[in-house]
């Protein structure tokens, strides 16, 4: 059985200036200890998908429809103090900025600390700060000890980045989500911090849900892709198939767009034209604008084509 | 400017209480605009005045009752709206204008003249509004025109600081560097790049002050050292009332103390929804 | 740090000197304390005689040196009316004014954060709605007028409170006699219900604005309880800018004793004051504002400083 089944998964947004449709049926699955990358441009729905998750959507929002299920439980129609016991515990979140995940007035000790003993009521403090002192020593924070008398400011982004996903771990949880995690760091950080990552979900069995817009890194890191448009996903498949043989046009799209360092070509290739607005879906397929083989046939939604594990949502492909 | 947009507007008329309050000002502000036609009486006028008439209750012939002089509060509240706006108003614009353009001038500039500047302005403001008010009008004496300056010079201040630290962060970003390096002139730059940024946070004080400017007022002239007896405020209105307050005559500071609270309440409504819809921190 | 806090000291004396320049001044200007001094019918030598005693006829600049020697011995001249040195009769009043100011500024936090940390929470709900128009109210009503109207419904509809006066002291306040009791009620209420207003609504959009940060959001992630996430996370940070503006209006409190003093009666700095500006008692004017410049002088240092220790993004 899956560690996590979302099934037809919708999460909309009822503004004033209408419902929009951040998630609208979107299915897919993780293994134990699998690295699933969810891809896609701004405003795709990736970050709404993992906080969908972790059911921490606000008015408002509202998940609308689907199964979140997680170690055979449903979480979806799960009460708020059944998800406290299970978030920063089971499943645990990485956010994008460190510079504004950590509250700068309490110390990076006490915000760790606290991870712990919400989740157990047992633990002595003594006994949370040295776990604490472990698992920062082993995101590889130097002076681990002594940081954590510090608050945030005294510390770099990529040194908070590592407390974040330090504080995420605590707990041993089996699923970690992480969105963007290091978009807001520096080029020279950002493969350091996603190696860790992966090393860290392998040593502690946990299973990795990568949110990027850089297909670059799903390419290197993941088990399984997933590319999203426009609030749906558009193809699904492990990387080898994705990433070699991609089958959606937007998917190749995406591809295409990498520098590849043999090309001899002036120019980076770009998708042309920009993601629709979700309050104003086009009918038929969602990006079909913006697509060169589209034709009259992609005025309905294309079905769901499947090729073994593989699943793509287009009328052109074969 | 970017205030009038329509999608600010309509944001607006989007909260029932806030459109509330800006009919009732609007209301108010008429009546204070045409006070002949809708008293029944000047009661400045000494001869239309009777002494007779003093202390006539609400209700009988004269709507809201009369005071010692047989003055009808109604007119006497309705000329003392008058006052009440008009100071709050005209201090308000002159605190703007002045404020306004110190604080751009202290931030583009900087240097010796920003110190200056802002030195005056810390200082100032380690001292509480009304003490500065109280004492310019104790040594100036009464008069609309001199409060009007007293309370200028207590709220230029806030804008002074605000226009200054919009202009200081505008400053650094992209689009004033680049019209730098394209040879534009300070004033240019400041007149057509930077201010249209900075109208927002100002609108958001000078809500919050107006109302503050006429409490101000009101409590000046309550404790005598504000606008003269001749062209009483409401503040006047209800300090000549509270002398009577003990023999029963309630009448006579109770209904210009209720239409200064209306006014100042329907203020506060307006600028309260205008803060909340031009907060950015408050954003999605 | 200890650069710091002599920063803010020498802040604090450079702000007291030219506060102290600019009182002189205008006292300089406002009229020849002469006149009043001598009787009508005063010879114009005794005129001069009297200038000279006073050392009228010195320059203006001597004139501040004298002053600023006077007011270092502590010597701030004899009232006019009182005949007593000016700065023992503005001392004299000085516990009833702060009595007040305490009391109302404590009344004001006690009640202000917490009904600004509720509706801060749910604020679409009916409650925070209701807060939220109270809070309106508060800070729409002038002091003299929710005075006014307290001095109405309970002294002369009801009976039930005096309207005027300070009643029995004990260990330095009246608040711990029942008769001190009754008659600072109105008074303190009259003087914290704009601050109380004030402070729940900076504590309410404080809070609303740190409720949206990504470190609250984290935190839910984390699985904390929901109390705990707004009572410790959110609070701390709504707090700390609110320890200056509770400084600063601190100092505003002091000011609109004035206001609640003249209408209660009440026997403090507030009422002398303007009984003295209506007499033209000259040294209780200079005296008065000297003092309660370096109140406030003395609250924006300590305010200062007090900063520093609980914000720790600015601790040195």
């Amino acid at each position: 059985m899956a560690l996590l089944e979302v099934n037809d998964l919708k999460t909309h947004f009822f503004t004033k200036k209408g419902i929009v449709k951040s998630v609208d049926g979107i299915s897919f699955q993780i293994e134990k200890g699998e690295i699933l990358g969810i891809v896609g441009e701004s405003g795709a729905g990736k970050s709404i998908t993992g906080f969908s998750i972790l059911r921490l959507i606000d008015d408002p929002g509202r998940i609308v429809e689907g199964e979140i299920i997680f170690d055979g439980e449903d979480l979806v129609p799960k009460s708020e103090e059944e998800m406290q016991t299970i978030r920063g515990n089971k499943i645990s979140m990485v956010f994008q900025d460190p510079q504004t995940s950590l509250n700068p007035v309490i110390t990076i000790g006490d915000q760790l600390i606290e991870a712990i003993v919400y989740h157990n009521r047992n633990v002595s403090k003594k006994e949370a700060f040295e776990r604490c002192v472990a698992i920062l020593e082993k995101v590889g924070l130097p002076a681990a000890r002594k940081r954590m008398g510090s608050y945030p400011h005294q510390l770099s982004g990529g040194m908070k980045q590592r407390v974040v996903i330090a504080m995420a771990l605590l707990n041993d949880p089996r699923l970690l989500i992480a969105d963007e995690p290091t978009t807001a760091l520096d080029v020279t950080i950002q493969a350091q911090i996603l190696y860790l990552m992966k090393k860290l979900s392998q040593d502690f069995g946990s299973s990795l849900i990568l949110i990027t817009h850089d297909i670059a890194v799903v390419s290197q890191l993941c088990d399984r892709i997933a590319v999203m448009y426009a609030g749906r996903i558009v193809e699904y498949g492990t990387k080898e198939e994705i990433i070699f043989d991609p089958k959606h046009p937007y998917t190749r799209g995406l591809i295409a767009c990498l520098p590849k360092l043999n090309d001899d070509t002036d120019r980076l290739y770009q998708i042309p034209g920009i993601m629709p607005s979700l309050l104003n879906l086009p009918e038929g397929c969602y990006f079909k604008d913006r697509c060169e083989l589209a034709d009259e046939t992609c005025d309905v939604y294309p079905e769901k084509q499947v090729f073994g594990e593989r699943v793509v949502f287009c009328h052109k492909v074969t | 400017m970017k205030f009038l947009n329509n999608e600010l507007v309509s944001e607006f008329f989007e909260d029932k209480l806030a459109v509330a309050g800006l009919v009732i000002f609007v209301i108010l502000s008429l009546l204070a605009l045409f006070p002949s036609y809708v008293t029944y009486q000047n009661p400045y006028d000494l001869t239309q005045l009777y002494l007779e008439n003093s202390f006539r209750p609400p209700g009988s012939d004269f709507f809201l009752g009369t005071d010692e002089q047989g003055r009808d509060i109604y007119s006497a509240m309705i000329y003392g709206l008058r006052i009440s706006l008009y100071v709050g108003l005209a201090s308000t614009i002159l605190s703007v204008i002045i404020g306004y353009t110190l604080g751009l001038i202290s931030g583009y500039y900087g240097g010796w003249v920003d110190t200056i500047i802002m030195r005056i302005a810390d200082i100032q403001l380690s001292f509480p509004a009304i003490l500065i008010a109280l004492i310019i009008m104790a040594l100036w004496g009464e008069g609309v025109g001199k409060i009007i300056i007293a309370i200028t010079i207590v709220n230029w201040v806030y804008y002074a600081r605000t226009a200054r630290g919009v202009v200081l962060s505008e400053k650094e970003k992209d689009y004033a560097q680049s019209a730098k390096a394209l040879g534009m002139g300070n004033l240019s730059i400041i007149f057509k790049e930077i201010m249209p940024n900075t109208t927002a946070p100002i609108i958001v004080i000078a809500t919050v002050r107006i109302a503050n400017a006429i409490i101000l007022e009101a409590t000046l002239s309550f404790l005598g050292l504000g606008v003269p007896i001749t062209e009483p405020s409401l503040g006047s209105l209800i300090s000549n009332g509270y002398q009577v307050l003990f023999s029963g005559y309630w009448w006579a500071s109770v209904f210009p103390g209720m239409l200064l609270m209306v006014l100042i309440i329907s203020i506060n409504l307006i600028g309260d929804r205008m803060r909340d819809i031009m907060n950015p921190r408050l954003k999605r | 740090m200890l650069k710091y806090i002599l920063n803010r000291l020498f802040h604090s004396f450079i702000v007291m000197f030219v506060i102290s320049f600019v009182v002189f001044f205008i006292m300089f200007k406002a009229g020849d304390p002469v006149q009043l001094l001598l009787p009508p019918d005063a010879t114009q030598q005794d005129v001069i005689e009297m200038r000279h005693a006073l050392g009228l006829d010195k320059s203006f600049l001597q004139q501040y040196k004298a002053f600023l020697e006077n007011v270092a011995k502590g010597n701030l001249g004899n009232s006019f009316v009182y005949g007593q040195p000016a700065l023992d009769v503005v001392m004299e009043r000085l516990p009833a004014t702060l009595e007040l100011s305490v009391l109302a500024m404590l009344f004001s936090i006690l009640f202000g954060i917490p009904l600004g940390v509720i509706s801060s929470i749910h604020p679409k709900a009916w409650y925070s709605r209701a807060i939220m128009f109270f809070s309106l109210a508060g800070i729409s009503v002038p002091v003299f007028w929710t005075g006014m109207v307290l001095v109405l419904i309970f002294s002369v509809l009801l009976g039930w409170l005096p309207s005027s006066g300070r009643g029995e002291v004990y260990l330095f306040t009246s608040a711990f006699t029942w008769d001190g009791i009754k008659h600072l009620i109105m008074p303190v209420l009259t003087l914290s219900f704009f601050q109380l207003a004030l402070i729940l609504r900076l504590t309410r959009t404080g809070m609303m604005e740190v409720l949206m940060q990504d470190y609250i959001k984290l935190a839910r992630a984390k699985g904390v309880p929901r109390k705990v996430i707004v009572y410790y996370h959110a609070l701390k940070n709504s707090l700390i800018p609110l320890i200056t503006v509770i400084g600063i209006q601190f100092g505003q409190l002091v000011a609109f004793t004035i206001v609640t003093e003249t209408i209660f009666a009440w026997p403090g700095t507030g009422k002398l004051i303007i009984d003295s500006i209506q007499n033209l008692d000259r040294p209780i004017v200079v005296a008065y504002l000297l003092i309660i410049s370096f109140i406030f002088v003395l609250i924006n240092f300590v305010v200062d400083v007090l900063y520093t220790f609980v914000d720790p993004r600015v601790r040195v």
